[in-house]
This record gives structure tokens, C-alpha cells and sequence, in this order.
């Protein structure tokens, strides 16, 4: 496919890995490098790309997964909505399987009756509240900048149609604010950031620029293993040349200024607020929740949800796996009791998920 | 859900607010509410949940695969 091929050359691939070589031996140091991209933790599983590397080069994998960062009491508000009767619950399809805390998941109370849609946009979830005017429709909105635009989007499009059954359960994260959190980290010592090339489209270069201004590089990276060896290849020559600018490899999906359009409607609909991150906690402003101006569309406000007290499960070890602190293969559950096909924590339900891919794509 | 993809616009329908876009032969509908700039048939386009988010530059992409192709034949053959 265009530009997709293209990206998969084998000579391009092995001359870049010729250069990353050439650029590591000059490292007085070995360096840490975090993805924060779901898309690119699974892109580096697939191509083998964290084995072809020199030793003095390490990836660790960030929160990047919107599945995965979703808290366990965002979860069980959700399973508790989507019990109730006259609510026809819609979901991305990989919400599904995410354990609450007590063993269930939407999927599984959706086999015991209760309404869910799986959806691939929040237009589907505005489609079916027209469909079905006695029903209410909650949308569980998730995902970082790239996604949260098209909820707003849906939500404005729900205002003009006046449709009044449809409702957003916002668990919507920013991306910034909690690569800010990881770069203080003191035992993750981040050298730089592959940063995630979809959420940039949106928001652009300068969102970034707090890492270069800790003299750590950033670079705004594609998906295919083109892009995500010259993204390293981009960052060494930052860290040996100094770092002055966050660089934009993925030139053919990221303008400097993102999309301006896209952010007017996202923040139009949502305001910043402080959310709670799976594994991470409370993060202030690095989240979003609908402004006053759209309450009548919020489904927390809506509907009572009760006090749930949510558990975390502690032998799963997702905060850790989720702040690049420890490889998957390090937890006890990894592939005997947690695996894809019948997952523990949030890591191994989505595709995008860093435990997922780490099982996908054994590392060594 | 987080997959975003590109595809080529093929039609546009509903006054020019969405557009038929095929991914390797694949078509789907996408809305244009969120794109900042205009488009043509068979332009390029990077989808997310239902919505177009990007232009894609098809002359960047080119252009940058000739320079990788370079720098890599200066550097390193
Ligand atoms: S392997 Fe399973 S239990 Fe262990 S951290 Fe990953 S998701 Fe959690």
C-alpha cells in the first residue's frame, strides 16, 4: 500500500541500522529511550526492533495504551452503567475485556443481558441514539489527543441534531501532562522520547517543547520500522549533538502546528481537569471532562453512579509495567495466568497493550 | 481503537462533509468535520474513529524517502 512499503524497505531499514550503530559507539552513556505510543510498542514488538539494537540502547515502553491507563474505578463506573436497563451502553471493542474489580467485564456482563454496542467511532454511538429514542446511549469516551477531537466532534453533532438520549462517559487522559511526570522520574533517567506520531498530528511540535528544554530529545515519530529506527537514529544524533529542537520524522502525518481545527473543537467541548491514571494515580490537568456548556450530554452527571469500591488487583503489576519500570516477563502472571486469551490486568486486553505485545512477540 | 490509517479519498458524500475513502481496496466512510484544510479525490487521508484528522503530504513522504535514501548511500556506502 502507499507509503506504507515504502516504509518497510529492507535496505533502508538495514542502512539505518548501520548508522544507529555508527551514531551508539559514540555514547558515553547508555541511554534510555521511552515510546509513549500503544501503536509503537506494538510496531516494536512486531519488527523485533528492541533486539536488532545495539546494547547501550534501551527502549522502555510509557502509558501509551488508553486501555491499559484507564483507572479500575472508571471501569467499574462504566459496568455499573452499563448494567443499568434503559441504558444501551457503546464501546470501542477492546474496552471489553478489561476486568473490573470483581471479575467482571462488560463483555461478560453483556452475556448475562446487559445492552452493549461495540462501535468504531462515537458517530456510531449518535447513530444509534437517533435509532433508539427511548433509550439512553453512553458513549465511554477514551483515548489521548488523537481520539478525544472525534468525541467533541460527535458530542457538537449531537447538540445541532438536538438529540437528547446520547451521553459521554469521559475517561479522555493528555498526553503531556504525564510524559512531564516521567521525565522527573528519577529511576527511569528518560534520555529521550520517541513521542507518539498520532497524537502530534493533533497537537503538534511544540507541545514537547518541556523535554527539550531539560536538554532530553524528543522526536515525533511514525509507525512503520522506516520511521521508528530513524526516530532513533534522530534521537542519538540529539543527545551527541545537543538537543535544540523536537524534530518531526513523521513529516507526512505531523504539520509544526498539528491541527489547529481539531484542537478549537476538543477544547470548545472539554476542559482540563485532574484524573486518575491506572498505575500512575492522580495526575493534575491530564485529563478532560466536559465543560458547563455541555453538561447535558455528561453522563456522570446524569446519571447517580453509587460509591464503588474499586480494587486493585496487586499481583498485577501494570503501574510498574505502565511507567516503563519493569518488562512484562517481569511479573509473577505474565503468560501463565495473564495472557491474551484470557487476560488479569489491562496490559494484556488491548492489541495496543504493552503486555499484549510483549506476549505477541516473545523478546528474546 | 488507537489505529489510525490512511486511505484515498474515492467520493464525497452529504454536501462534502464525508468522504468515501478506500484502504487497499477496503472503503469506508470518514467525516471531514475535523480537517483543517481542503481536499480532493484521491488525496490521502489519515483516519481515526470514524473522522479524518490529516492530509497526508504525499510529496513529504516522497521526498523524505529520497533524503533517507541519500543520507544513508553519503554516510554509510
Ligand atoms: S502480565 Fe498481566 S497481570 Fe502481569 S502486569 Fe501484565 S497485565 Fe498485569
Amino acid at each position: 500500500m502507499k507509503y506504507i512499503d515504502e516504509y518497510r524497505s529492507p535496505e533502508l531499514v538495514s542502512g539505518l541500522l548501520q548508522k544507529i550503530e555508527k551514531r551508539a559507539t559514540g555514547l558515553v552513556k547508555p541511554i534510555t529511550i521511552m515510546e509513549v505510543c500503544g501503536s509503537h510498542t506494538t510496531a516494536i514488538g512486531r519488527y523485533g526492533i528492541r533486539q536488532l539494537l545495539p546494547d547501550n540502547i534501551r527502549l522502555v515502553s510509557g502509558p501509551g495504551c488508553p486501555v491499559c491507563v484507564t483507572s479500575i474505578e472508571d471501569i467499574d463506573q462504566a459496568l455499573w452503567l452499563a448494567a443499568q436497563p434503559e441504558i444501551i451502553f457503546a464501546s470501542y471493542g477492546d474496552l471489553l475485556r478489561v476486568p473490573g474489580s470483581h471479575g467482571n467485564s462488560l463483555e461478560k456482563i453483556r452475556a448475562a443481558g446487559a445492552q452493549i454496542k461495540t462501535v468504531h467511532s462515537a458517530l456510531d454511538a449518535v447513530a444509534l441514539a437517533q435509532a433508539h429514542p427511548e433509550q439512553k446511549i453512553v458513549f465511554m469516551g477514551i483515548g489521548f489527543e488523537t481520539t478525544s477531537p472525534t468525541v467533541a466532534a460527535a458530542v457538537l453533532q449531537a447538540k445541532k441534531l438536538e438529540i437528547t438520549n446520547f451521553f459521554i462517559f469521559c475517561s479522555h487522559k493528555l498526553m503531556p501532562p504525564v510524559m512531564r511526570l516521567l521525565l522527573a522520574d528519577e529511576e527511569l533517567k528518560i534520555d529521550g522520547f520517541l513521542c507518539p506520531g498520532h497524537v502530534s498530528t493533533i497537537i503538534g511540535a511544540q507541545a514537547y517543547n518541556f523535554i527539550i528544554k531539560t536538554d532530553r530529545a524528543a522526536v515525533i515519530t511514525g509507525f512503520e520500522p522506516v520511521d521508528i529506527l530513524e526516530g532513533i537514529s534522530l534521537i542519538l544524533e540529539e543527545l551527541t549533538n545537543g538537543v535544540t529542537e523536537v524534530k518531526i520524522q513523521y513529516q507526512r502525518g505531523v504539520k509544526e502546528e498539528g491541527n489547529p481545527k481539531a484542537r478549537t473543537i476538543m477544547n470548545e467541548v472539554f476542559q482540563p481537569a485532574t484524573v486518575n491514571w491506572r498505575g500512575l494515580g492522580e495526575i493534575p490537568e491530564s485529563g478532560l471532562v466536559l465543560r458547563e456548556k455541555f453538561a447535558a450530554f455528561d453522563a456522570q452527571r446524569h446519571f447517580s453512579v453509587p460509591e464503588i469500591r474499586s480494587q486493585t488487583n496487586h499481583a498485577c503489576r501494570c503501574g510498574e509495567v505502565l511507567r516503563g519500570l519493569i518488562e512484562p516477563s517481569e511479573c509473577n502472571l505474565f503468560g501463565t495466568v495473564c495472557t491474551p486469551a484470557s487476560p488479569f490486568g489491562p496490559c494484556m486486553v488491548s492489541n495496543e497493550g504493552c503486555c499484549a505485545a510483549f506476549f505477541r512477540y516473545p523478546q528474546n | 481503537m488507537c489505529i489510525s490509517f490512511p486511505g484515498r479519498i474515492v467520493a464525497f458524500k452529504e454536501d462534502n462533509c464525508l468522504a468515501v475513502i478506500d484502504i487497499g481496496g477496503t472503503k469506508r466512510e470518514v467525516s471531514l468535520d475535523l480537517l483543517d484544510e481542503a481536499v480532493t479525490l484521491d488525496d490521502y487521508l489519515l483516519c481515526h474513529a470514524g473522522f479524518a484528522i490529516h492530509k497526508i503530504d504525499t510529496e513529504e513522504a516522497q521526498k523524505s524517502l529520497t533524503l533517507l535514501q541519500e543520507i544513508i548511500d553519503n554516510e554509510i556506502y
